[in-house]
């Protein structure tokens, strides 16, 4: 599904990924952990193709072709979908509207044909339901005056009404009590699937009690300096990061 | 009060920067004989104006009054638009397709050059099933070419055509009601053009009667070198209500073209008039050569106890927009409202606004402005509310939203209030906002290309203003709202 392979990449002039490299296939889940500013959401935001980063060596495959040549736009058409940390308000558009539009947008990229209101209404109402989501929400404009747990909410009910190949989720726990964290990771459990795999990073283990990953990958300034089962997660909650970051990656 | 605000340099801008602008689908020019004057401007010009429409001495005397006036006004400079001066010796005032001289009976007898050209902007001059809903007078360079569906509107009494036609037939209409809202001395631009007028709608609507198909005037600049001064009056008698809708393109020319038009609206005792514009005048090019100087007077009367107003405009097109569509609520209850969205790409400069003068008890009134700055666009809302000393319990709603797109336009609100009567509540709400780089971004990372998401954007940034429109005209403005931005941001 995805291949990097030493991925260099700046956010604005300075290096953040120094030499990334992972692997990840269909039905994987896949947590990336790390300090702050190790790199782990400009990893997110790389795969993503947000303005502002540039990559500077290596190479992603995604479905056996280089990530990089495709706008953003066609990334999401192809499948990659990214759950923000810090979703955006979208003032005066219609959740419905703009979900329908991204469908379509992704369905027309396959040749298929376009679904209309009535039939999308539908298809959202069911997916709603997966993270619990109002109708009420469903309705209204995106994330404009949502709590900062409804925002991570239509993260998920929007990955749930696209069916993403690639789901990359990016914090999805920060900011979230712990009844909302649940409630989101059921909505992510319920997705996953033999043909989808998921990137999740994270800074807290408490996410991964939930979202129990296939593989844990600690990230420490831009490199992978450790990977393992879901078990690494509980020793780094025990013994943090610092004892990573001062021992040569890989020499654990 | 006044806000200036200029958008900070982001790193959007050089994406918004490189997308090329739509192309003006209405740039075309028909290739048609014409009845023009000679350029210039004299008590002559006036006297041959008028001579060539046959029209009574009455009108004849407005019409000079208002030149003389007019001839003694200083050209006025307070509004926040920059051209060069106008040489009103240059300009054509009068030009008129050659046709038969008292226009033609019918649809036939209309030369098909003309209609063809109705029928490439998409106008409807047949009177077709599917449209059967609007009623159409067909307004080229200074005449009217033709009006749809007058016999159906006849059954019911209401008298829709030119305005030259009704000088000759309702004399007495037009001379009770002409100049009774705008005077010719109001401003410079109304006094020009109560002094060369040509032609315009006029439209009546009897007691009682509730008009059954909205009526549109579509206004075509083509002629060359030609001002466009067109006249239209809307008179709803006691407990009548109709809505108009009003239409103007103009070819894609090198040269600036004057457009000064006077709209007068009078509604009587519980009648109501909605008036809805989507005004497309050619802006002109990238580098803001060429374009019609847009300078309009609208006003309305509410006369009448319970009498409404409401004006709703999208204003996409025009090089220059110099105007105010304003309401006087003299009637006890009487209600006005201004639904509005401007749009300034490019080298576009739009001033534009309402007035909303209370003078009966309980008036109330409603402005949404919208303006829409992008390119090297600059937008203002330009408002006055004056509540007068015997207007008990008079009521003012105010919202002024703008939204820029890039880096290099402007967006400027200047709010006048005048309270004089303690009872009187007001409101005034103003926001501005830009189209963030995050937004696109989402917008992207969900498969959505930057274009939709602008075009997203800004419906929902307009769609207050919007549902106001009847719904044909609603999709119309939708259209043109998205190709007036294509690729000009992002």
């Amino acid at each position: 599904m995805l291949r990097i392979t030493d991925l260099h990449a700046n956010a604005g002039d300075k290096p953040i990924l120094k030499g990334l490299t992972l692997n990840v296939n269909g039905g994987e889940v896949h947590a990336i952990m790390g300090p702050n500013g190790s790199g782990k959401s400009t990893l997110a935001h790389v795969l993503a193709g947000r303005p502002g980063y540039t990559v500077t060596g290596g190479e992603v495959l995604y479905k056996s072709s280089p990530l990089f040549d495709l706008a953003p736009e066609v990334r999401a058409r192809e499948g990659v979908f990214l759950a923000y940390q810090y979703p955006v308000e979208l003032p005066g558009v219609s959740n419905l509207y703009f979900l329908r539009s991204a469908l379509n947008a992704i369905r027309k990229h396959r040749g298929e044909p376009d679904i209309d209101a009535i039939d999308f209404l539908a298809i959202a109402k069911e997916k709603a339901k997966l993270v619990d989501m109002d109708e009420a929400l469903v309705k209204r404009n995106v994330n404009e005056g949502f709590s900062g747990g409804e925002k991570k909410r239509n993260e998920i009910f929007q990955m749930a009404v696209l069916e993403p190949s690639l789901a990359i989720l990016d914090e999805t726990d920060s900011g979230l009590d712990i009844d909302a964290l649940r409630t989101v990771a059921r909505g992510v459990n319920k997705l996953r699937s033999e043909d989808r795999a998921m990137i999740v990073v994270t800074h807290y283990q408490r996410l991964l009690e939930y979202i129990v990953p296939d593989f844990v990958h600690v990230l420490i300034d831009g490199k992978i300096a450790l990977s393992g089962g879901k078990e690494l997660a509980l020793e780094l909650e025990s013994k943090g990061y610092e004892w990573l970051e001062k021992e040569p990656a890989g020499a654990h | 009060m006044t806000q200036t605000i200029s958008a900070p340099r982001t790193e959007s801008n050089r994406l918004l920067a490189d997308l090329t602008s739509a192309e003006y689908a209405a740039g075309f020019v028909t290739d048609i004989a014409s009845d023009a004057i000679p350029a210039g401007l004299s008590e002559d010009v006036v006297r041959l104006i008028s001579a060539k429409k046959g029209e009574p001495e009455w009108l004849l005397d407005f019409r000079l009054k208002a030149f003389r006036h007019w001839q003694t006004m200083p050209v006025p400079i307070w509004a926040r638009v920059h051209y060069p001066p106008i040489d009103f010796q240059s300009i054509v005032y009068y030009s008129a397709p050659k046709q038969k001289l008292d226009g033609p009976k019918s649809l036939a007898e209309v030369d098909p050059k003309l209609l063809e050209t109705y029928e490439k902007l998409g106008v409807p001059l047949h009177e077709r099933a599917a449209l059967a809903g609007v009623a159409v007078d067909a307004v080229f360079d200074s005449v009217s070419v033709a009006t749809t569906f007058k016999d159906k509107l006849h059954e019911v009494g209401v008298i829709f055509g030119s305005f030259s036609e009704a000088v000759r037939e309702h004399p007495e209409l037009v001379k009770k009601y002409l100049g009774s809202v705008v005077p010719y001395s109001d401003n410079f631009y109304a006094a020009l053009n109560s002094a060369v007028f040509s032609d315009g709608s006029f439209c009546y609507i009897p007691k009682g009667v509730k008009c059954p198909m909205e009526l549109s005037t579509y206004f075509r600049i083509n002629a060359k070198n030609t001002g466009q001064f067109e006249r239209t009056l809307i008179i709803a008698d006691d407990d009548a209500a109709v809505s108009y809708l009003e239409g103007c393109t103009a070819p894609m020319r090198d040269e600036n073209q004057l457009h000064a038009a006077v709209v007068e609206l009078v509604a009587h005792e519980n009648a109501k008039i909605k008036y809805s514009t989507v005004q497309n005048w050619y802006p002109g090019d990238k580098d803001g050569k060429g374009g019609i100087y847009n300078f309009v007077t609208k006003r309305g009367a509410c006369r009448g106890n319970n009498s409404k107003i409401s004006w709703t405009q999208v204003e996409t097109g025009s090089a220059i927009t110099w105007k105010y569509p304003s309401c006087i609520l003299q009637g006890d209850n009487s209600v006005g409202e201004f639904y509005s969205v401007a749009l300034a790409n490019n080298r576009q400069q739009a001033d534009t606004g309402t007035k909303m003068i209370h003078i009966g008890k309980n008036t109330r009134s409603t402005i949404v402005s919208k303006g829409i700055s992008a390119g090297h666009g600059q937008n203002t809302y330009r408002g006055l509310v004056k509540i007068g000393k015997n207007a008990e319990g008079a009521r003012n709603y105010s919202q002024c939203d703008s939204l820029l797109l890039g880096s290099n336009c402007g967006a400027h609100t200047f709010p006048y209030i005048d309270v004089q009567n303690p009872t009187a509540q007001m409101e005034h709400e103003a926001t501005t906002s830009k189209i963030s780089d995050d937004q696109i971004f989402y917008f992207q990372s969900r498969g959505l290309a930057t274009e939709d998401a602008v075009s997203m954007i800004v419906n929902g940034f307009c769609k207050e203003v919007i549902k106001e429109l009847p719904m044909e005209f609603a999709v119309e403005a939708q259209k043109l709202l998205g190709l007036s931005l294509e690729g000009s941001v992002g």
